[in-house]
């Protein structure tokens, strides 16, 4: 399996075709290994990982824990509250105690765009982002890939739909980028005040019609409304966006027959997806949770043993 | 500053002058006598003359060899934060001054977002104190439309203006009230005051950090539109129309602003324009690349698109941006090294706007004229600033400069406290290498052409030079 072009993970458009193409691979190798009676193998034995989570999260913190501990890594984990950076050290000032203790890894997940790459740009062990902001969370656009991949083969030509608020959605940002460069149709819907200015020059078209969207799609992906948000300034009401842009089963069934259904979780059940497409036979919300691990491991993997000096930098 | 640098008496031989008052460009030799500009030669005999009368009458004095150097008037600024009272961590008067010398300025004026506020005459007259303790550039304050820079209430501009005051703005600040504006506008035509309008909607540029468009969305940053500044420009324009009073747009950043800013002046309204060095060099897509999410690319108004820069240019080169400001925003490094969205708006400019401008004229934006009209005369009539003008018998206000000087810009040799400078790493062909100004010679390049003797033979300069500056 070549080596990564990349040293760290800041989101997927740095990455090449070929990157996501090893990453996917190494994590189907990495998936057998949580089905074995022993979970673990002594791939990162003696690496120390270190997780920065300063956004609340528990379903990647966990898959990414979960991750390193299946290869033998040590890992600390330090979350928003409860870190001196809730006591007014700033986020240089952490990442360089951090990297005093000398990490192999560091991964973050932080509410400012752009976090992650501040990090790259002063630390020496890999920095993998875990989402930032509204920008990237490439582990997510990943093991999205790799779920349709394992029902559908490859998205070569599939017309992929991305439903909700693209503007401040960071996986929809992430599979922009990896569905474009492995050569699917990505068709971005929701109200005009959800599609960010100038989006077309990433390669997507945009439809405000959820009819338009779903017509002949190959993969629906429904993304998280921020209720914490506040309704008021993107859309006027939860009812109103639910039977505007919610999908259920009578929206499905202009998708292809062999749909697959993706949300990033955790899902608002009735108001983006309705529950029985959730719990459906073309949901595979649970499969895209199992994915995530052996992505992780994969990249951690692949980032900590990446042989030095070789291709471009981050 | 050593007194060797004071009232210098110097013959400036052989440079090419550009003067935008009288609209003479071509070759002169410049006599200053104890820091008065005493004779231009301009014609070949003129300069054999006075180099004759010199050889024979003041063998003390200094001479530059200027062959190929150019002498523009002292440039003035329309637009600098000089952070002191109250934020002396990223500049002070002084440190601001140099930065200007350094820069080839002799006059530059101030905004009023300070702490204290400059809303009153006892703020002005400090800055006026602090600034006459530093020769060599002229500060000349502007004072806050309104007190505290609330938008709530005038400040008492008719004492400022006692103080010292040469405009009013609360910039940084737009002031959201319309009535309020109208009532500024009015008052300070009462006082032949213009009022310098930070021209932006804030409720939608919202949380906005950079220009709205295809980067930001990459980025996943919340955009500005170019709209925010647009609504406030034309509402300004409809309000100076109305009072019939001095409107100066600051930091015009937009396409569409230019548009308007050029059909309020074919009606006739008395409404001027600056524009900043890093909107007229850079654009958003500097954030897009190996830049991304670098906080010294962030400014209010933001980077904009290509057409934005190039809009820009065409005003700026036929009049309807009637001169280039800086928007020199000195913060530290602490305040600057944070998440992008945290990060304070602004950059520093004074020691690089020279050598920005100079580009502008290589790319065939301006002509040299032009750059000296719209970097010294330009902006002095703008605020009715003494300044801009060569003439003889008036104390010496000058840049020299090194048009062929090629300089990698190294933030970490500026004379300003503060860094956070978009052109960093950037070379620039040009820079200024005398500044001369109320009677001394405020700033001398290290890589200068040395002064030497009148007695020695020219081209033969020996290692004397001024020390201290």
């Amino acid at each position: 399996m070549p080596a990564l072009s990349q040293r760290h993970l800041l989101g997927i458009e740095p990455l090449l075709p070929g990157d996501i193409r090893t990453i996917v691979e190494t994590a189907k190798s990495m998936k057998s290994i949580s089905k074995r009676a022993i979970k673990k193998v002594p791939a990162l034995r003696g690496k120390t990982i270190v997780n920065l989570f300063l956004e609340p999260s528990t379903r990647t913190r966990s898959s990414f824990e979960i991750a390193a501990k299946r290869l033998s890594a040590d890992t600390l984990t330090l979350s928003g509250t409860g870190t001196s950076l809730s006591k007014g050290e700033t986020l240089m000032d952490t990442a360089r105690n951090l990297e005093a203790m000398a990490p192999d890894a560091i991964v973050i997940r932080h509410s400012a765009s752009g976090a992650p790459h501040m990090l790259a740009r002063i630390l020496e062990p890999p920095v993998i982002n875990a989402g930032d902001g509204s920008h990237e969370h490439p582990t997510q656009a990943l093991l999205d890939l790799m779920t349709v991949e394992e029902r559908k083969g490859p998205v070569k030509g599939f017309k992929v739909a991305i439903v909700g608020d693209i503007a401040h959605s960071r996986v929809a940002r992430s599979n922009i980028f990896t569905l474009t460069k492995m050569g699917a149709l990505v068709w971005l819907c929701g109200p005009a005040t959800m599609i960010p200015r100038e989006v077309e020059q990433l390669g997507a078209r945009v439809t405000n019609s959820m009819d338009e969207a779903l017509e002949g799609a190959d993969v629906v992906m429904m993304l998280r409304i921020q209720l914490e948000r506040g309704s008021g300034s993107l859309f006027p009401s939860v009812p109103e966006y639910a039977a505007t842009y919610g999908l259920n089963r009578a929206r499905l069934k202009r998708a292809k027959r062999d749909v697959v259904v993706l949300h990033p979780g955790p899902i608002n059940r009735g108001i983006e997806i309705a529950s029985d497409v959730a719990d459906g036979e073309f949901s595979v919300i649970l499969d895209q949770v199992e994915n995530g691990v052996a992505v992780r491991m994969a990249l951690l993997y692949l980032l900590i043993t990446r042989p030095e000096g070789r291709g471009g930098t981050a | 500053m050593s007194t060797e640098t004071a009232n210098p008496t110097l013959l400036i031989d052989g440079c090419r002058l550009v003067d935008p008052e009288t609209r003479y460009d071509g070759p002169a030799g410049l006599w200053i006598e104890r820091g008065e500009l005493k004779k231009i030669a301009r014609t070949e005999t003129e300069r054999q003359a006075l180099r004759a009368r010199v050889a024979a009458t003041a063998p003390e004095a200094l001479r530059l060899e200027a062959d190929g150097l150019l002498v523009f008037p002292g440039l003035v600024d329309l637009h600098v934060h000089l952070r002191e009272p109250g934020f002396e961590y990223k500049e002070t008067i002084r440190t601001g001054c140099e930065a200007a010398a350094r820069g080839g300025f002799t006059a530059i004026c101030c905004m009023a977002n300070t702490n204290p506020v400059n809303d009153c005459r006892a703020v002005t007259e400090f800055i006026c104190a602090r600034a006459a303790e530093v020769s060599g550039v002229a500060v000349h304050p502007i004072g806050a439309i309104s007190k505290g820079l609330e938008g709530k209430e005038l400040a008492e501009i008719a004492e400022m203006k006692k103080g010292g005051i040469v405009a009013v703005s609360d910039d940084g600040r737009p002031v959201a009230d319309s009535a309020l504006m109208r009532r500024a506008l009015e008052y300070a035509r009462t006082f032949d005051l213009r009022v310098v309008s930070h021209a932006e909607d804030k409720a939608l540029a919202g949380s906005g950090c950079m220009h709205e468009g295809a980067v930001s969305t990459r980025l996943g940053l919340e955009g500005i539109p170019a709209e925010a500044e647009e609504i406030m420009v034309a509402r300004d324009i409809h309000l100076a129309a109305l009072t019939g009073a001095r409107l100066h747009i600051a930091h015009v950043s937009t396409a569409g602003s230019v548009e308007l800013v050029r059909r309020a002046k074919e009606k006739g309204l008395d409404v001027t324009a600056e524009a900043a060095p890093h909107h007229l060099l850079l654009t958003d897509e500097v954030l897009g690349g190996s830049g991304a999410y670098d906080t010294r690319y962030k400014m209010n108004p933001p980077l904009r698109a290509s057409r934005d820069m190039d809009a820009l240019r065409r005003g700026l080169q036929d009049g309807t941006i009637d001169c280039i400001a800086t928007d020199h925003a000195p913060h530290s490094e602490d305040d600057k090294n944070v998440e992008f969205h945290r990060a304070p708006f602004g950059v520093v400019g004074l020691e690089t706007a020279l050598a920005a401008g100079l580009s502008l004229v290589r790319s065939g934006t301006l002509s040299l004229a032009q750059l000296a009209e719209r970097m010294s005369l330009g902006p002095a009539r703008l605020f009715g600033l003494p300044h801009g003008r060569i003439a003889e018998g008036r104390p010496i206000s000058l840049a020299v400069i090194d048009p062929n000087h090629k300089w990698t810009v190294d933030a970490r040799r500026f004379r300003s406290k503060s860094r956070n400078s978009a052109f960093e790493g950037w070379t620039f062909e040009g820079d200024v290498a005398y500044t001369l100004a109320q009677r001394r010679l405020s700033y001398a390049a290290e890589w200068a052409r040395p002064l030497t003797a009148i007695s020695e033979p020219a081209g033969a300069p020996t290692q004397r030079r001024i020390a201290g500056v």
